[in-house]
């Protein structure tokens, strides 16, 4: 569904991305793992295309996405929750999924604020609230929930567990999972390997903006010295 | 008790005109975050273009649809310019855009001279609405209450698009994060193009509500400007309420002002904004802006070097010339040099606090002009000799800029940036209304230079030492201690307080040091004129010096200097031309467009590129 090739990405001068290449299958959910700096930020950001690829290529559904501008990948179905979260600190919640909305698409759910409602309760009680006025917890449901509102088929998740409480990365889990059994497919970037164990079906790990290993859970669980090198346990 | 009612009421009507203007910049502002410096030129256009459609259109019907009419139409002009203009360098550093809204501002003089003619068009009176009321035995007039009647339906629109429809939930979003804005799937191009549009035609209808109280005069453009600024800041940057509550303050006071304080009235309202901003330093109801939060693009600052071998024979190759350059040249290329060797001081001087110290000043006019009027003052009062006079011109200059730096430093941004121009409008307004001591409109006349300098080969030479000794002073400190704790607190103030540097206290010096030495610059002006008039002290005169600086290149040291020969050099010749303006602005630009680095910018990575000059990560 998602390739990704040979793509090396920049920040002014500092080659962040280096030969990056993997797959996403439909369906699944895909971990990127890695340390602080290993570039899974820069990895999302060049498939969405808010950090354009100096070489390579990133293809979504056999189409090149690569130096497409941002809204027009989005409108393909792709859905970038960030790592800052990023709402709209003056907005409602309302008004937040609102600026999310696009048009429904075949392949996908079409998510209404209803059903967003259901699945994150706390954001219903919060609905005329604005931004600043969440918790942390709820600003990063009201990220994804915002993001679901343009129904996309992809689901680029950066770093979804970070900063916040226990309670709510539970939570988390359990949102990610009910996605992919809506047929969703999730490419998630995460250091918590526990985090991605309870919801990867397959991981890619990245070092120095390289993938240097990919595989399914099992097999890297099967293979603990590669888990101690890449990653901090 | 009715006289008092009537002012109030004529105020309120007066603020209609404003507030349209003030909020169309504020949306603009929010979202672009670009300070559309040609705001006040689409004003002018809404003027005109509603003038000539009341021309055609009929009765009161016509009246009312010209007005309308004028704020389409500057809006899709608006368009244009966003698209052809603008579109270009959104991805230029956040205040580059400025410059190419100067360009716009004397592009659009120049077409409004050549469309409409430069006689002013009495504003035709609005059909049924001519005549006066009697409120409490005092006249007002009926179009004045029905200005006061429509404005907050203007207002209720307007909030009603920003805070109940999908656009104006976008809009506000992508005031705050546009890059997200995108990510989400929205274009954020049209979106831009969306408000320009809005802005636009809010300042075109503002131009046209205005035509039965002020006409259409090609002095509109500039003469708003501030007003709109002051208005802006008060009620703080990208705040629809702030724009009204201040648009009706700033009448109100101004009528009143008229009456009582009739010496003082321009300095009025720069007095009041100055006092907000101490009390609120973000307006009434804005909210602190934090520079680069809005996805800043651009290359990382490289370092500044102190010039190499080949950039330092250039320059002594460049000396010796002019050096020599009375040997064969007749006084009107002497003159002309001296003119740009003064101007190239004035420029570096500003460039040394844009460039090195991140301090975007929109007044940098009031030190060069101030230098230039305490010595025109000492000449004229006191028969001071120019020898002294010229040493006290900056003194009076760095005073002055000690002074206002003090208020304008507890800000930063765009907010550091207008109350500068306050200050700067603020003498200006001083030195032309109070008449008996500085002249008023008329100057200050017959200030030369003592006897032994009153040649004019001697008189450049004079101007050349004391303008390349300023600038190679301004160098020198630029690689000084002093110059890197400026850099320091330019790139990352926190980092260089958490180092011992008070940044506050290092910028606060660098503001008196630049004004300074534009001091300099103004008191040899005055020598060189004999004379001395308040539009040195203008907004022009600032917006000049900062084209030139952004033109020259921020980034590069030499900016100031290229940028000042360039443009005095290119002024003299173009100004020959009956409208100079149009390619004077058409050439500012294409610049902008062109070479986003300046000329002093774009020439070294030619240089580079050729390997005339080596790049530092190779070197």
């Amino acid at each position: 569904m998602l390739e990704i090739k040979g793509v090396n990405s920049f920040y002014g001068k500092a080659h962040v991305l280096n030969d990056l290449s993997f797959d996403v299958e439909r369906g699944q959910v895909v971990a990127l793992l890695g340390r602080n700096g290993a570039g899974k930020t820069t990895t999302m950001k060049s498939v969405m295309q808010l950090v354009v690829p100096q070489t390579g290529s990133v293809t979504y559904q056999g189409t090149d996405i690569t130096r497409m501008a941002p809204h027009k990948v989005a409108k393909l179905g792709l859905g970038y929750v960030p790592e800052e979260r990023r709402i709209f600190t003056d907005l409602t919640v309302m008004e937040n999924l609102e600026v999310g909305r696009q048009p429904a698409r075949e392949e996908t759910v079409t998510w209404s604020e209803d059903m967003l409602f259901d699945m994150f309760p706390n954001l219903a009680e919060r609905r005329t609230n604005r931004g600043k006025e969440l918790s942390g917890g709820e600003q990063q449901m009201l990220t994804i929930a915002r993001t679901l509102m343009g129904n996309p088929s992809l689901i680029l998740l950066d770093e979804p567990s970070e900063g916040i409480a226990p309670v709510i990365v539970e939570e988390m889990a359990r949102v990610i999972l009910r996605l992919k059994k809506d047929g969703l497919t999730v490419l998630l970037s995460e250091q918590n390997l526990h985090f991605a164990q309870a919801v990867a079906d397959r991981v890619v790990i990245i070092e120095s903006g390289t993938a240097k290993y990919k595989g399914t859970l099992g097999e890297l669980n099967a293979h603990p010295e590669v888990r101690d090198t890449y990653l901090s346990v | 008790m009715g006289l008092f009612i009537a002012q109030i009421l004529t105020g309120l009507a007066n603020a209609s005109a404003l507030f349209m203007v003030a909020s169309g910049l504020s949306l603009i502002f929010g979202v672009t975050r670009i300070v559309n410096f040609a705001h006040g030129s689409f004003y002018m256009l809404g003027a005109y273009v509603g003038y000539s459609f009341m021309q055609v259109l009929p009765g009161g019907f016509g009246f009312w649809a010209s007005i309308l009419l004028a704020g389409l139409v500057v809006g899709i002009i608006g368009i244009i310019v966003e698209m052809l203009v603008l579109r270009p360098v959104y991805k230029a550093p956040e205040l580059f855009q400025l410059v190419a809204t100067f360009g716009v501002i004397l592009v659009i003089q120049d077409l409004t001279l050549l469309v409409w003619g430069a006689d002013d068009f009495l504003g035709p009176r609005a059909p049924g609405l001519k005549g006066i009321i009697r409120i409490m035995g005092e006249p007002v007039p009926k179009y004045d209450l029905a200005l006061i009647a429509l404005t907050p339906f203007v207002a209720f629109a307007l909030w009603w698009l920003i805070t109940k429809t999908r656009t104006g939930i976008l809009v506000r979003a992508a005031t705050q994060d546009r890059e997200m804005v995108g990510a989400l799937g929205v274009n954020q191009a049209w979106l831009f193009t969306g408000v320009f549009f809005l802005g636009c035609a809010l300042a075109g209808l503002g131009g046209a509500v205005q035509l039965p109280k002020g006409g259409a005069d090609l002095l509109m453009d500039f003469n708003i400007l501030s007003a709109i600024f002051v208005v802006v800041v008060i009620g703080g940057m990208g705040s629809l309420p702030g724009a009204y509550v201040a648009a009706v303050l700033i009448s109100v006071l101004n009528v009143f002002g008229v009456n009582y304080l009739p010496q003082s009235t321009l300095a009025l309202m720069f007095v009041v904004m100055v006092v907000v901003l101490i009390f609120r330093p973000f307006g009434l109801f804005g909210r602190e802006e934090v520079a680069g939060e809005h996805g800043q693009v651009g290359e990382p600052e490289r370092p500044i070097k102190p010039a190499g071998q080949t950039a330092r024979m250039i320059v002594v190759v460049g000396l010796v010339l002019l050096g020599l350059l009375p040997l064969v040249g007749d006084s009107f290329i002497l003159v002309l040099i001296t003119d740009i060797a003064i101007f190239c001081l004035f420029a570096a001087s500003l460039h040394f606090l844009l460039g090195l110290g991140g301090l975007v000043s929109f007044g940098h006019a009031a030190y060069f002009g101030g230098g230039a009027y305490a010595a025109a003052l000492l000449v004229t009062y006191a028969g001071t000799p120019m020898e002294l006079a010229l040493i006290l011109a900056p003194l009076a200059a760095g005073l002055t800029a000690i002074i206002f730096g003090w208020v304008c430093l507890r800000l930063t941004g765009v907010y550091f940036a207008m109350l500068t121009l306050a200050f700067a409008q603020l003498l200006w307004s001083l030195v032309f209304q109070w008449g008996d001591f500085t002249g008023g409109d008329d100057g200050l006349v017959d200030i030369w230079p003592s006897e032994w300098a009153s040649g004019t080969t001697t008189f450049y030479y004079l101007a050349l030492v004391l303008c390349i000794g300023g600038i190679i002073l301004l160098r020198h400190t630029a690689h000084s201690p002093f110059g890197y704790a400026l850099r320091g607190a330019r790139d990352s103030a926190r980092q260089a307080e958490a180092t011992g540097i008070n940044t506050k206290h290092v910028q606060w010096v660098a503001f008196g040091f630049a004004g300074a030495m534009a001091g300099i610059a103004g008191g040899l002006f005055v020598f060189s004129k004999g004379s001395i008039f308040p539009n040195e002290l203008e907004i022009a005169r600032s917006f000049d010096a900062l084209i030139v600086v952004f033109l020259g290149g921020v980034k590069t040291l030499a900016g100031g200097v290229v940028g000042g020969a360039a443009l005095e050099g290119a002024k003299d010749y173009i100004t020959r031309f009956e409208y100079w303006r149009l390619l004077l602005g058409l050439l500012i630009i294409f610049v902008v467009i062109l070479a986003p680095d300046g000329i002093a910018g774009t020439l070294r990575k030619w240089a580079e590129r050729i390997g005339f000059i080596k790049r530092e990560d190779q070197a």
